[in-house]
């Protein structure tokens, strides 16, 4: 790394600094990083303050400095580099708000970013002397790292500006090509602790967010309107007052030519989104909303421009302008977005962005997209598989619960197939590709059709099956008042026609569902439940039929509480087994130690661990081995009782032996999420309810039991088998709602009518789907589908609140009674109490729904979550 | 009377200057991102943007 660096004179303390951060502990090697430890405790000085830098435990006094305590060497070089740099700010703005270094940053980790395909790729800007990135830091969680990251510029010669974008977690920095290397500035973010987070989609597509572009003009046309409703209003209200009389003819004239030239830069810039909506639909030979919106604002504006330039009057352009401003007031409402949160990722999102490769003995980093057939690469413990490989050397323990639902890791041997997606959780092995990254077993589930669609939302929604009668009814209305008045009063014809288009013109119910729908979206949010769009509420009001996976759905991921089993343990012998597996990285390790908890805490005085296999260690004196059965027996420990053999139990249990005696075993099993059984006794009731699981059918009586006689449960499902299950269920019918955080459940979630991804963590990888909600708030599911269906209720009541005036308001202009004053007064009070009925009524049902029964919590609002969501350290990155 | 068109083009005179100035604020980018300037206001000293051929000054070293 260092040879990258063109050396800054005027700044030779931090370099050191630097380079002891990526050297002392050496790459990848867990042991080598342990070694202090082990010699620290040995030494007996234990410290137990928190971290100065993290605030983690310290568990020994070895690394202290300036009279500060730090719990590993990372934390300590980040704040000697810190301080070196004149930056200590970062430690007065909050207290401990670094983040630890979990991995020691491998040399050249990051060089494939060097790569010009891969660097053109990522930068957002580049010419020959400047460029500047945008990179996603999931660790961002305080003030003081916005401070330090935007003061990157002291820490690195050659990079300039850099701004942090708190609720989206980027940070966009300007560097100077010729000095910093985008590999350069990764290192340098990576040794901080905020290691960027790039995954293979971002290279491959580009970025597929809402652009900046998009929202700007938002913004632009609400101002606009905006602007021309405020200043139309000041025009008009001498004219409603009946004060323009006093000025004189030439003032209505004035007012009028004024209200024209103001009325159509709102017409044609701010409306230009329902005129291209309407025309689409006119296309397509459709009925939504969008075609009488722009029906009556073409009549209303023709009608005004008619109007003054006959000297009648001043025209309709306030109302015009109004009307604009309250729709796109709505329109902003409704399209509420979650910044870190991404509906559409598929399974490049998932996968990491780089991968080692051995070429003619040499480990380089490359990007997964220059992946070819044949590469021999390494993966180490914790990494994902990128694409179908042989297993060449080293023991591979592979987790395929994210891609098949099989909770328990598979073992494989040398010389057999490894596949896409699945994480190595023992040691490093070597892998030889046979597949290209697209066309392993798993990312070809995304090469089926559903995935080929687009979605186009809300064709068939309640809104839209309501807004096809409404506009059929409104231009039989006005044809009926026209020809009426062709035989009664020819020059009240048109006039009357034209007053019917405007009065209808459906602000109101246009108005009624955006409110409410986005109303229940963000109430939902502030429960932890996130929505794609506010449709979803309205789809998953509709459905009849809910299908849940097993692994990762209703049980906890990975494995759950170990129990122990076999002869009780002292007090003495929970802390020493706690202390060893605190040694361990292994998932199953910190199992145990939430297992023997409560004990205190004892050093170890060695420590060895076997990948995938097990771990032993002296503590307090004794030797202590955990570990397969299989290990334990090589290691000659015999069995302490007089059972047949208790060293033969098998799958997902950690034997432990003390002093060379078998005492018993850890068994860890997957298990159901609290609450599980409460919600599908509740489900049961209301739901046809399904169980679709990608695991062997070892629970399948379980399952049956817990979801109720009449739901179908299937065991051994691949991804394919859910999709076409929900695709059977939907032809038969049904409306599915799918609730799974698998990629193996991503075409069943794409396929459903709602998809509901399950995450842990909001904001990391989830697959493509409506709904994303926090597995904590998954036994809330049947009160969230209450609580839809009543929205869906107060939506019609809307509708018929708005039909109410809507009548009132054709009677009167169908019987040509229309003036701009009656215009201008009925359109903000129907709109207003349509918007404030809407927003009260669904409120309401959020706390008829919610807080009946056991639920009783304080309900936040979206803001509050959106916040709380970003400020807990959820330094875990997105895989 | 005609003070009144004086007083109409004079307040849409200003009218508009707000609305340049609005355009302005959406085109910079001010209305992206409305969360972090927030916490912005709590560090004392901004950090000094600089263009990166100037070489930024040493701030005084304090103690936390």
């Amino acid at each position: 790394m260092a040879t990258t660096v063109k050396r800054p004179t005027e700044k030779a303390p931090m370099i050191p600094a630097v380079e002891q951060m990526n050297i002392a502990p050496s790459p990848g090697d867990e042991a080598a990083a342990k070694r202090p430890i082990e010699a620290a405790a040995a030494s007996g000085s234990v410290v137990n303050a928190p971290c100065f830098h993290c605030g983690e435990p310290c568990r020994t006094g070895a690394f202290t400095q300036e009279g500060r305590h730090f719990c590993c060497p990372g934390c300590q070089t980040v704040f000697a580099l810190l301080a070196d740099s004149g930056l200590e700010r970062f430690y007065d703005l909050a207290t401990t708000p670094g983040t630890r270094v979990k991995r020691t940053p491998m040399l050249r980790q990051w060089s494939f970013l060097d790569d010009v395909a891969v660097e053109e790729r990522l930068l957002d800007f580049a010419d020959q002397k400047r460029a500047r990135v945008t990179l996603y830091l999931p660790a961002i969680h305080c003030v003081a790292c916005v401070w330090l990251l935007e003061n990157l510029f002291r820490l690195q010669e050659g990079i300039g500006e850099s701004r942090v974008n708190f609720t989206r977690r980027e940070v966009s920095v300007t560097f100077e090509r010729a000095i910093v290397k985008l590999s350069r500035l990764a290192e340098l973010l990576t040794s901080l602790g905020y290691e960027p987070a790039l995954t293979f989609g971002a290279l491959d597509s580009g970025k597929s967010r809402e652009t900046p572009a998009w929202r700007r003009r938002q913004w632009l046309q609400i101002g606009v309107a905006g602007f021309g409703f405020g200043n139309l209003m000041l025009l008009a209200l001498p004219g409603y007052l009946g004060l323009d009389s006093l000025s004189g003819p030439w003032f209505k004239t004035l007012a009028g030519w004024l209200s024209l030239a103001l009325a159509l830069p709102v017409l044609v810039y701010s409306a230009a989104d329902y005129w291209r909506a309407a025309w689409l639909c006119l296309r397509r030979r459709m009925l939504s909303l969008d075609v009488p919106i722009a029906l009556g604002l073409a009549s209303i504006y023709g009608r005004s421009v008619f109007e003054v330039a006959t000297g009648r009057g001043e025209g309709y352009g306030d109302s015009l302008t109004g009307l604009i401003f309250f729709l796109l007031c709505g329109r902003l409402f409704q399209r509420k977005t979650f910044d870190r949160l991404a509906f559409d990722r598929d399974y490049k999102g998932f996968f990491p962005l780089s991968v080692l490769r051995k070429k003619a003995g040499r480990e380089e980093s490359v990007a997964i997209s220059q992946l070819a057939v044949g590469d021999r690469l390494v993966i180490r413990h914790g990494e994902l598989i990128p694409a179908d490989a042989k297993l060449i050397s080293g023991e591979a323990l592979v987790d395929y619960s994210f891609v098949t639902g099989e909770s328990q890791p598979a073992k494989v041997g040398a010389g057999q197939n490894l596949f896409a997606g699945g994480r190595q959780v023992a040691g490093v092995i070597e892998i030889e590709t046979f597949k290209p990254v697209s066309e392993s077993y798993l990312t070809s589930l995304w090469n089926s059709a559903v995935f080929r669609k687009k979605s186009d939302d809300d064709l068939d929604s309640q809104t839209n099956q309501y807004s096809r009668r409404f506009t059929l009814l409104v231009i039989g209305v006005a044809i009926a008042a026209a020809v009426f008045w062709v035989f009664v009063d020819a020059s009240v014809a048109l006039n009357a026609f034209t007053s019917v288009l405007i009065v209808a013109c459906p602000c109101a119910l246009a108005l009624a569902a955006p409110l409410t729908l986005g109303t229940a979206q963000r109430l939902l949010a502030g429960r932890r439940v996130f929505l794609r769009n506010a449709q979803v509420v309205e789809r998953m009001a509709t459905a009849e039929t809910v299908v849940f996976d097993k692994t990762g759905t209703l049980t906890s991921p990975g494995a759950g509480a170990a129990k122990w089993s076999g002869t009780p343990l002292s007090e003495a012998e929970r802390s020493w087994l706690r202390a060893l597996a605190g040694h361990s990285a292994h998932p199953l390790a910190a199992r145990i130690c939430e297992a023997v908890r409560p004990a205190g805490t004892m050093a170890v005085e060695s420590f060895g661990e076997t990948p995938g296999s097990g771990m032993e260690g002296r503590v307090g004196g004794r030797e202590i081995a955990m570990g397969s059965a299989a290990w334990l027996r090589t290691r000659g420990a015999r069995s302490g009782t007089s059972e047949a053999d208790p060293l033969s139990l098998e799958g997902g249990s950690v034997h432990v032996a003390i002093d060379g005696l078998h005492r018993g075993c850890f068994t860890v099993q997957s298990e159901l999420r609290p609450e599980m059984e409460t919600l599908l006794r509740r489900l049961r009731g209301c739901y046809q309810l399904v169980l679709l699981s990608g695991d062997n059918a070892r629970d399948a009586a379980r399952f049956q039991a817990l979801l109720g006689g009449q739901a179908h449960v299937k065991f051994n499902q691949s991804p394919f088998d859910k999709l076409r299950v929900i695709g059977e269920l939907q032809s038969a019918g049904c409306r599915v709602m799918m609730v799974g955080d698998g990629l193996n459940d991503a075409g069943a979630l794409k396929q459903a009518d709602v998809g509901v991804a399950v995450v842990e963590n909001v904001g990391t990888f989830s697959p493509a789907s409506d709904v994303i909600l926090d597995a904590a708030q998954l036994p809330s599911l049947a009160a969230v589908l209450a609580f839809s269906k009543r929205a869906a209720r107060v939506v019609r009541a809307g509708f018929l609140v708005s039909g109410l005036y809507n009548l009132v308001g054709v009677s009167i202009a169908a019987a040509g009674l229309l003036s701009p004053l009656v215009c201008a007064v009925l359109m903000p009070v129907s709109s207003g109490t349509v918007a404030l009925f809407a927003m009260g009524a669904t409120r309401w049902m959020a706390r008829r729904s919610f807080d009946s029964g056991s639920q009783r919590e304080e309900p936040l609002t979206a803001e509050a979550a959106s916040v709380n969501f970003l400020t807990p350290a959820a330094t875990e990155a997105a895989p | 009377m005609s003070v009144l068109v004086l007083l109409i083009f004079a307040s849409l005179a200003i009218a508009t200057t707000f609305l340049v100035a609005f355009i302005w604020a959406v085109r910079s980018g001010q209305y992206e991102d409305t969360f972090t300037p927030s916490m912005r206001v709590l560090m004392e000293e901004p950090p000094a943007h600089r263009d990166t051929d100037t070489i930024p000054k040493k701030p005084a070293k304090q103690n936390p």
